[in-house]
């Protein structure tokens, strides 16, 4: 990691995190920090916790404590719906497109939080799939273009930080890499993005640092520019 | 004057109307039924007992304080939806995270309580309630005489009913009841607080049971049971529209009714029973409904 990012301010500082459904202890005491302007990736196997993460962050757990705090408020104990309000935007792995609406109004679902979120026709030119396509059921559109409505609709509201959990997830490289360049779009735009990711090729393109989490913990942070030395390493976390 | 297989045209006219009258009330309350089944997915066994509040309140509004039928018309629908806002927060919005059984229970409980305190005060006879003086009167069509308290019942529960759909269906208010409705977690995920919609949509759903009492209360004598009596029928109409489907609600409220106006013309027997024959076949051919998806 350059030295310059570590002087730019924290976005995201999650201290000993547990999380619980019902019964079930799901998250062990996670630390992860994310600063303003960065891609960091959550890498891992299924169920090591990376979704729970997320959706840790944004309330929809069971019961979480310890500590998460966004641009210095503590989440915990907050209502759920003043989480977002803060300017934190969740696209969920199953992209939660509503096939009640129209792809407009999935596009137009999500309340703008904050000023300086994208308009409609930069979100169209990020994502040229979705132009013309508003009376269309939302859950009509293909996977891609599913994932593309996901995050569009999110980047409308003006929220700085993105969780995006597996973008990538079951669709076809083409789609992939243009979802792909997307997101290095929305980095160079200046927002901050949390990424769930199984496909660290694809993380590797985009990310600055990456967070591997086991059995509900993190274990390892690797900086994306020392990927290479660790590949044995991250081979070995992800039994690929 | 002609006939129409046998039957005179008043005599298949008045029963239609008849069955319209019917069919406005039944969509109506299976309207709120919907609302509130695919928001809160709570059978709501107290519609009948507030809608038959909706119209002890009317006549209390009269006969306590003087205010009349336009007044009523207002105040009635407030008031009951306020008091569903109350038993949605004090006791339903208890029994979310258990089985939809609950809700059921509670409130089929719930509507034996008001209907049982009803009966206490007011006996089970029926209170008599004046038709508005603008709204005396009829009109000869020619085929058919037409009560103007009667047309007035059918035009504005239509344009109650169609303004419910055009605000759920196609205003953005109505687009987060659909995704609320589809996906609350995700909803609230973007910042909208679902438990606030999820009560005012119950004190909506509500409301429109109060306003249904209102417009009875001039063409049926207010009763402690003007609700159970109606509401089975609501349920079957709700069960044939789609559970949970706006314009399944309107269209199969409207149809039945008419149905059954049409049943009593030609086949009197079978008028009670007809819209429980229709749900039977409709269940077998079609289990979620005529508007219904499949879950």
């Amino acid at each position: 990691m350059p030295d310059g990012a570590t002087v730019k301010t924290a976005m995201l500082e999650i201290r000993d995190l547990q999380a619980f459904y019902g019964e079930s202890h799901v998250l062990h005491g996670v630390n992860i920090d994310v600063r303003q302007g960065e891609v960091v990736t959550l890498l891992g196997r299924n169920g090591a916790g990376k979704t729970t993460t997320m959706r840790s962050i944004m309330g929809i757990v069971g019961k979480r404590n310890g500590s998460i705090r966004f641009q210095g408020k503590e989440l915990i104990g907050m209502a759920q719906h003043r989480i977002p309000r803060l300017g934190i935007g969740y696209v969920p792995e199953e992209r939660g497109i509503f096939s009640s609406l129209s792809v407009d109004e999935n596009l137009m679902l999500p309340p703008v939080v904050k000023s300086g979120g994208m308009t409609v026709p930069q979100i169209y030119e990020l994502f040229p799939n979705l132009q013309g396509r508003g009376t269309t059921q939302g859950t009509r559109l293909s996977g891609g273009e599913q994932q593309m409505l996901a995050i569009a609709r999110i980047l409308r509201t003006g929220a700085d930080l993105i969780l995006l959990d597996e973008p990538t997830e079951g669709l076809a490289p083409v789609i992939i890499e243009q979802i792909g360049v997307a997101v290095r779009k929305l980095k160079q735009r200046g927002f901050t993005i949390v990424l769930v990711e199984q496909n660290f090729r694809f993380a590797a393109t985009i990310a600055d640092r990456h967070y591997v989490m086991e059995e509900g913990h993190v274990v390892d942070m690797i900086p994306n520019d020392q990927l290479a030395q660790n590949m044995d390493k991250l081979h070995t976390y992800l039994g690929v | 004057m002609f006939d129409l297989l046998g039957v005179p045209p008043q005599v298949l006219f008045g029963q239609l109307l008849l069955g319209l009258i019917n069919g406005s009330f039944y969509a109506l309350l299976s309207l709120g039924l919907a609302v509130i089944f695919g928001m809160l997915n709570v059978i709501n066994f107290a519609h009948g007992a507030l809608y038959m509040i909706g119209a002890f309140v009317a006549w209390l509004l009269l006969t306590k304080l003087g205010l009349g039928y336009w007044w009523a018309l207002g105040l009635s629908p407030l008031i009951v939806g306020l008091l569903g806002v109350v038993l949605e927060k004090t006791m339903l919005s208890r029994l979310y995270k258990l089985d939809h059984l609950y809700g059921l229970l509670l409130t089929f409980g719930l509507a034996l309580i008001m209907e049982g305190a009803f009966r206490h005060f007011y006996g089970v006879s029926g209170q008599p309630y004046p038709i508005p003086d603008a709204l005396k009167g009829g009109q000869n069509l020619g085929f058919m005489f037409l009560p103007n308290y009667r047309g007035w019942v059918v035009v504005a529960s239509l344009i109650v009913c169609f303004g419910t759909w055009f605000a759920i269906e196609r205003t953005r208010l109505g687009a987060y009841l659909r995704a609320a409705t589809e996906n609350p977690v995700l909803v609230q995920a973007f910042g909208i607080n679902v438990p606030v919609m999820i009560t005012a949509t119950y004190g909506f759903g509500v409301a429109l049971a109060g306003l249904a009492g209102v417009l009875a209360a001039p063409i049926y004598q207010v009763s402690p049971l003007m609700g159970s009596n109606l509401i089975i029928v609501v349920f079957a109409v709700v069960v044939i529209g789609g559970m949970g489907s706006i314009l399944g609600a309107i269209v199969t409220g409207l149809g039945l009714g008419l149905l059954e106006g049409l049943t009593k013309v030609f086949y009197p027997e079978a008028s009670n029973i007809v819209v429980f024959v229709v749900m039977a076949i409709v269940l077998l051919i079609k289990p979620a409904g005529l508007f219904g998806r499949e879950r």
